[in-house]
C-alpha cells in the first residue's frame, strides 16, 4: 500500500509514493534519492540519519514521512550553500575535511546536521557545549577529538576570525620550503 | 644488543597535540638482524609526506556525496533477507520453503543445500557454510535467504519458510565445552577419532629457560584475569549486493558490491562456493562506514546475494539490520589467562608463564590465527628472557569471535601490563621507569625470534611522562584520583598471507594523462583509516603533481590489482612501498626524458610543486605536464606497476614462528588519569595521553586520527562494552544481551575523555619514507593504563573487564572488607 507524499526538501518540492509505515529516512533515501543521511541502527540509537525538520535536528529513522509532510527538511546534501555560495561546502563540512573529523564518513552526516543546528544558535560555542550538542551522535572512529576540534574551527570561521589555525594553514597553504629542499636534496 | 636508541638525544619538548618527536635515522651497524630497505633508499628531504594534507575523500564524505554499499539502487533491484535460527545448537532436519515460493512478490529462496562448500578465512579450517545445512551452531545462523520485491515482502516470506530442528544441548561455557559432557555434543565433529570436537586450536610454545628463570626472580606476580569479549560496532551495517549478467559473450559474470574489507578473500570465496571461474567473479568495494576488523572475512549475505541474483537473473540486495551485525560479530574473543611473571630485585624480568583459554564462539574464523596471537605478540617492547605460553581455544554456541583492532593480543597486552604495575608496586620502583629498565632495543630479535627493527618505545614513555604530569600525579594525587601507565607492540602487517603463495601483498597501478592528472589504480580497501590518500601522498611526493591532480581508483577486483585486504595494519607499510615502487618508475623515466631535452644528468631535475626543473638552476623550469609530455614522447605512454612483499628471512625457525612475524612493529605508550567516585564505582576517565611510534607520520592529521580513535575503543572496552550472550539463569540460553547500540553501550562524545596524541617518529629502514602501523597498536595500552590508574586512585586491582561501576563497587566493598579483617597489616602498608 502506496501513498503519494509531498516533502520540501533543501528548498525543492518532491512528489513520492511510499509504503504508509515509511520513515522519513527511508523516504529520503530509497525514494527521493538522497542518500546522504544514513541509516545505522534503524532505531534513533546512534544519530547517523539526523536532518532538520524546521530547522530542528530530527532523528529521520524514527520519524514517520508523514510527520516532515508540510515541513522543511533539510538534510547534509543541503548544507553546502546554505551559509555559503551556491555549492561551497558549509564551513563545517570544510573544517571537517581539514581537520580529518571524517574517517569512514558514515556519521558524519548526523553529526553535521547536530553541529550546525548548534552553531546556528550559538556562534561562539564551548567545547563542553559541542560534546553536549552531538551526544546523540554516535561516532566509531575518531574518539571525537578531531570532530570537537572541526566544530570549534568552524565556528572561529562563521564568526569571521579569519586568521587561520596552525592546522588550517599547513594544509592549505602551498609549502614554501618543498622546492628549497627538492633542490637542496638533488644538489647533494 | 643494539643500544642506538638509549643513546639517542633527549626527546624534543613534546609541544602541542601530536608535534612528532626528534627523528632517529638507524646507525648502519645493525648487522644482527636481516635488514631490507629499498636499494634506491627513502626521500631525506620530503616536501609533501609529513605535511598535514586533506584527505582524498573528505569532502566527498563531508556534504554526502560518498556512496556507500547501501547507497547504490540498481535498476529492478531485489531485496533479500536471511532466516536465521533461533536455537543456539540444534541439528537441521528439513526445511520447507514452498509456502515462501508461493507468496507473490518473492522471485527465490535459497537454501545450504545449494551452496554447500565449506569456506573459512583461513584456509586451514574451512567449518563454516553459507547457510547451514546440517546443524546450526548458534541464535543467529543463517539457514535460508529469500528475494523478494521489497524488504517487507521478504520479511513475509521468511515467515512462511518451515525448518524442523532436532535441539542439542548448547554450549556457552567455555570450560564446560572441555569438559567430557560438553564433549559428548560437539560444536563440531571432531576431525580425529576421540578427540574433543570443541577444541579449535591449542598453541603451547616455549622460549628461553623458563623454570631457571623463576628461580632467579625475587619476586613473581600471579594472577589470573579475565577480558569480556567485546564487538567492533561499525555504524555501517554490513550490506551486499549481488549482479549476475549472462548472455551474449559471457557464460555468466558475477559482481558483487560489499562493505567489506577484503575484497580480494571475498573475491576467493565467492568463486570457491558459488563454483564460477575467478574470472568471472568481481567484487566491488565502495565506501566502507568503518570495519575494525568486523567486516575482514565472508559473511553469509554475500553469498546469498550472489546466489539469489544468480537465480533471479536481477540485482538482489541485502542490508543487515543492526541485531543481524550483532549476531555477525567477530569480535574480540573473551579471554581467561593466568599470569605468572617473575623479575628480579632491580625489576628486570626474568620469565613470563601464560595459560590462557579462548572463547571462540561457534566457528573458526580467524581463531587459529588469533590463538597465535594471544601469546607471540607480548614479547616487545620488553627485554623477556624467558616466555612460555598455552593457549586454547574453543567453540562454543554463540556467534562466532575473530579479528578486532589488535587483533589477539589486547586481552594479554592488559594481563602482562597490570602484572607489571603489581610488580612496580611489589618492588617501589616508579611504573615508568620499570618499563624502560625491561626496554628491549631495536634492530634486534625478540625471544620468539621476532625481527624488530625501529623501536622508539623509549620516546613514547618519555613523551607520556612528560605530556601527563607523571611525576607530580603518581601516588600523589590521593584518594579518589590516580594515573596509571602501560606500554605495548603491534604488528605492521603479516609477513604471511592467509593463504600460502609467493605472489606480492601489495601492488599498486599508476598512469599518467597528457593533462598531467595521475590515476592510481589501488587494490587496498579504505574503511576510513585513509589507504585512498596515502597513495596520493605519495604521488605527489614522487612525481611533484599537486594533490588535485591525483585520481584514486581502488578496491575493484577488476580494475585494480591485488592488495590483501584491511587487516592487521598492513596497508600503509605494504600498499605505500607498492606505490613508491610503481612511482619512482615513472619518475626515473621523466626525469631521464627531461635531462636529455636540456642536456643534464637526469638527477638534476626535480619533480615537485607541480613543475620540473634544473636543481642547479632552478630558474630553468617547467609545469609538470610538459615534463610528463616530453617524456611519453620519448618512451611511449607514461605508466607503471610496482608491489611489495614481506621479507621472508624474518621470523622464528618453528612451528608458528611465521604467525606474528612482521616486516615492522610499532610500539606505544599511554598514560591516563581517573577519578572514581567510591561511593558509586563510577570511573571517570579525565585524559589519555597516547604516544606512538608510528616510524614517520606520512599525514599526521591521519595518524593521530588512528590513535586517537584507538585510544576511544580501548576505553570503550574497558569501561563499558560487553559482547556477552545469556546463559539459562538470564533468559534464553545463547540470546544476545544486547543487540542495539543503546544497550550494547559506546561513548558518546559526552563519555569520552579528552585524547591527546603524541606522535613519536623512530624512521624504519623498511616503512613506506619509515613509516609503520598507526591503526591498531595505539589501541593495547588504554585498558591497562586505565586498570592500573583505578589502582592509583583507589587501592583496588581490577582484574577482570569492564571496570563498571558494580564491578568498582563491588572491588571497594572486598577492599573495606579486607582491611576491616586485618587492619594491622593494612595499617603497616
Amino acid at each position: 500500500m502506496k501513498d503519494l507524499v509531498t516533502l520540501r526538501v533543501n528548498g525543492d518540492t518532491h512528489e513520492a509514493a511510499v509504503p504508509t509505515h515509511w520513515t522519513l529516512l527511508e523516504t529520503l533515501r530509497y525514494a527521493i534519492g538522497l542518500t546522504g543521511s544514513k541509516q545505522g541502527c534503524d532505531k534513533g540509537d546512534c544519530g547517523a540519519c539526523t536532518v532538520w525538520v524546521d530547522g530542528v535536528p530530527t532523528l529521520s529513522c524514527i520519524t514517520p514521512v508523514y510527520e516532515a509532510v508540510g515541513a522543511e527538511v533539510r538534510t547534509v546534501e543541503g548544507l553546502a550553500g546554505f551559509r555559503t555560495g551556491p555549492g561551497a561546502p558549509h564551513p563545517l563540512q570544510d573544517a571537517f575535511d581539514i581537520c580529518g573529523a571524517a574517517q569512514c564518513g558514515f556519521c558524519t552526516p548526523g553529526i553535521l546536521m547536530s553541529a550546525a543546528a548548534l552553531l546556528e544558535e550559538n556562534v561562539r560555542p564551548t567545547r563542553g557545549d559541542i560534546r553536549e550538542a552531538l551526544s546523540g551522535n554516535l561516532c566509531r572512529c575518531t574518539g571525537y577529538t578531531k570532530i570537537l576540534d572541526a566544530v570549534e574551527l568552524a565556528a572561529a570561521r562563521l564568526r569571521g576570525e579569519v586568521e587561520l589555525s596552525p592546522v588550517e594553514r599547513d594544509v592549505l597553504l602551498p609549502p614554501d620550503s618543498a622546492l628549497a629542499a627538492a633542490a637542496e636534496e638533488a644538489s647533494r | 644488543m643494539s643500544d642506538w636508541t638509549r643513546q639517542s638525544d633527549p626527546p624534543a619538548e613534546t609541544g602541542g597535540t601530536g608535534t612528532p618527536m626528534v627523528d632517529e635515522v638507524p646507525r648502519p651497524d645493525t648487522g644482527a638482524v636481516p635488514l631490507h630497505p629499498r636499494e634506491d633508499g627513502y626521500n631525506a628531504e620530503l616536501s609533501v609526506i609529513g605535511r598535514r594534507m586533506r584527505k582524498t575523500d573528505g569532502l566527498s564524505k563531508s556534504t554526502g556525496r560518498a556512496r556507500y554499499t547501501d547507497d547504490i539502487t540498481l535498476p529492478g533491484m531485489l531485496h533479500g533477507k536471511i532466516l536465521r535460527s533461533p536455537h543456539p545448537h540444534a541439528r537441521i532436519l528439513s526445511i520447507d520453503t514452498s509456502a515462501a515460493q508461493a507468496l507473490p512478490g518473492v522471485f527465490a529462496v535459497v537454501t545450504g543445500q545449494e551452496m554447500p562448500t565449506p569456506y573459512g578465512i583461513i584456509v586451514w579450517t574451512p567449518d563454516e557454510q553459507a547457510l547451514a545445512t546440517d546443524k546450526v551452531r548458534y541464535i543467529g545462523d543463517g539457514v535460508a535467504a529469500v528475494a523478494a520485491v521489497d524488504e517487507d515482502t521478504a520479511n513475509r516470506a521468511l515467515e512462511l519458510i518451515h525448518v524442523d530442528y532436532e535441539l542439542l544441548p548448547a554450549i556457552l561455557d567455555p570450560e564446560h565445552a572441555l569438559t567430557p559432557e560438553g564433549a559428548a555434543t560437539p560444536v563440531h565433529e571432531a576431525k580425529k577419532e576421540g578427540h574433543n570436537g570443541n577444541i579449535s586450536k591449542i598453541v603451547k610454545l616455549e622460549f628461553g629457560e623458563l623454570e631457571a628463570g623463576f628461580q632467579k626472580s625475587d619476586v613473581v606476580i600471579e594472577g589470573e584475569y579475565f577480558f569480556e569479549g567485546t564487538t567492533h560496532t561499525p555504524i555501517e551495517p554490513h550490506c551486499a549486493i549481488g549482479m549476475w549478467e549472462e548472455g551474449g559473450l559471457s557464460v555468466g559474470r558475477l559482481t558483487v558490491w560489499s562493505s567489506t574489507q577484503v575484497p580480494h578473500y571475498l573475491h576467493r570465496e565467492l568463486a570457491k562456493v558459488l563454483e564460477l571461474d575467478p574470472a568471472r567473479v568481481r567484487v566491488i568495494q565502495p565506501a566502507v562506514g568503518g570495519g575494525f576488523g568486523g567486516k575482514s572475512e565472508p559473511f553469509d549475505l554475500e553469498f546469498c546475494v550472489a546466489k539469489l541474483a544468480m537465480k533471479t537473473g536481477r540485482p538482489v540486495k541485502i542490508l543487515y539490520t543492526r541485531e543481524e551485525v550483532f549476531l555477525a560479530h567477530r569480535g574480540r574473543h573473551p579471554f581467561k589467562m593466568k599470569y605468572r611473571v617473575g623479575a628480579t630485585r632491580d625489576g628486570k624480568l626474568a620469565a613470563v608463564d601464560a595459560k590462557t583459554l579462548l572463547d571462540g564462539g561457534s566457528y573458526s574464523s580467524f581463531g587459529l590465527v588469533t590463538t597465535y596471537y594471544s601469546g607471540q605478540l607480548l614479547t616487545a617492547p620488553y627485554e623477556i628472557p624467558a616466555y612460555r605460553f598455552n593457549s586454547t581455544r574453543v567453540f562454543t554456541n554463540k556467534p562466532a569471535c575473530g579479528p578486532k583492532r589488535g587483533h589477539g593480543s589486547v586481552q594479554p597486552r592488559f594481563a602482562f601490563e597490570v602484572s607489571l604495575d603489581k610488580l612496580a608496586e611489589r618492588l617501589a620502583i616508579d611504573p615508568i621507569e620499570l618499563r624502560r629498565r625491561n626496554f628491549m632495543g631495536g634492530y634486534r630479535r625478540t625471544v620468539n625470534e621476532l625481527r624488530v627493527t625501529s623501536n622508539g618505545f623509549l620516546r613514547c614513555l618519555d613523551a607520556v611522562e612528560r605530556a601527563s604530569g607523571w611525576k607530580e600525579k603518581f601516588r600523589k594525587m590521593g584518594f579518589g584520583r590516580g594515573i596509571g601507565v602501560a606500554g605495548s607492540c603491534y604488528i605492521s602487517g603479516t609477513n604471511y598471507p592467509i593463504y600460502p603463495n609467493a605472489m606480492p601483498q601489495s601492488a599498486v597501478q599508476i598512469q599518467v594523462d597528457r593533462s598531467g592528472r595521475v590515476t592510481v589504480f589501488s587494490g587496498a580497501s579504505d574503511i576510513g583509516q585513509g589507504s585512498d590518500s596515502v597513495p596520493a601522498y605519495i604521488v605527489c611526493e614522487e612525481l611533484g603533481v599537486p594533490l588535485d591532480y591525483v585520481r584514486i581508483v581502488a578496491s575493484d577486483t577488476d580494475l585494480t590489482p591485488v592488495d590483501l585486504g584491511a587487516y592487521s595494519s598492513r596497508v600503509t607499510f605494504m600498499m605505500g612501498n607498492a606505490c613508491i615502487d610503481a612511482a619512482r618508475k615513472i619518475r626515473r623515466q621523466v626525469q631521464e626524458a627531461v635531462a636529455e631535452e636540456w642536456g643534464v644528468k637526469p638527477g638534476r631535475v626535480l619533480l615537485a610543486g607541480g613543475r620540473a626543473m634544473d636543481a642547479q638552476d632552478t630558474g630553468r623550469n617547467i609545469p609538470i605536464r610538459e615534463a610528463f609530455n616530453i617524456a611519453e614522447a620519448k618512451v611511449g605512454t607514461l605508466g607503471a606497476v610496482g608491489c611489495y612483499n614481506t621479507p621472508k628471512d624474518v621470523h622464528g625457525d618453528y612451528r608458528g614462528g611465521t604467525i606474528g612475524a612482521s616486516p615492522a612493529y610499532s610500539f606505544t605508550a599511554h598514560a591516563a588519569e581517573v577519578e572514581v567516585d567510591a561511593e558509586t564505582g563510577f570511573v571517570d576517565v579525565k585524559s589519555i595521553w597516547v604516544a606512538h611510534d608510528c616510524g614517520r607520520a606520512l599525514n599526521p592529521t591521519i595518524v593521530e586520527g588512528q590513535m586517537e580513535g584507538s585510544a576511544y575503543m580501548g576505553f570503550a572496552e574497558a569501561l563499558m562494552e560487553q559482547h556477552i550472550l545469556k546463559d539459562a539463569d538470564h533468559g534464553r540460553a545463547g540470546l544476545h544481551n544486547a543487540p542495539s547500540l543503546l544497550d550494547y553501550r559506546i561513548p558518546t562524545s559526552l563519555d569520552t575523555p579528552e585524547l591527546r596524541s603524541l606522535i613519536v617518529e623512530s624512521i624504519d629502514p623498511e616503512g613506506p619514507y619509515g613509516a609503520k602501523e598507526a591503526g591498531e597498536g595505539p589501541l593495547h595500552p588504554s585498558i591497562p593504563a586505565i586498570a592500573n590508574a583505578i589502582y592509583d586512585a583507589v587501592g583496588v586491582r581490577m582484574d577482570s573487564l569492564p571496570f563498571s561501576p558494580p564491578r568498582v563497587w563491588r572491588a571497594l566493598q572486598e577492599k573495606a572488607a579486607r582491611e576491616q579483617a586485618e587492619p594491622e597489616r593494612y595499617a603497616a602498608d
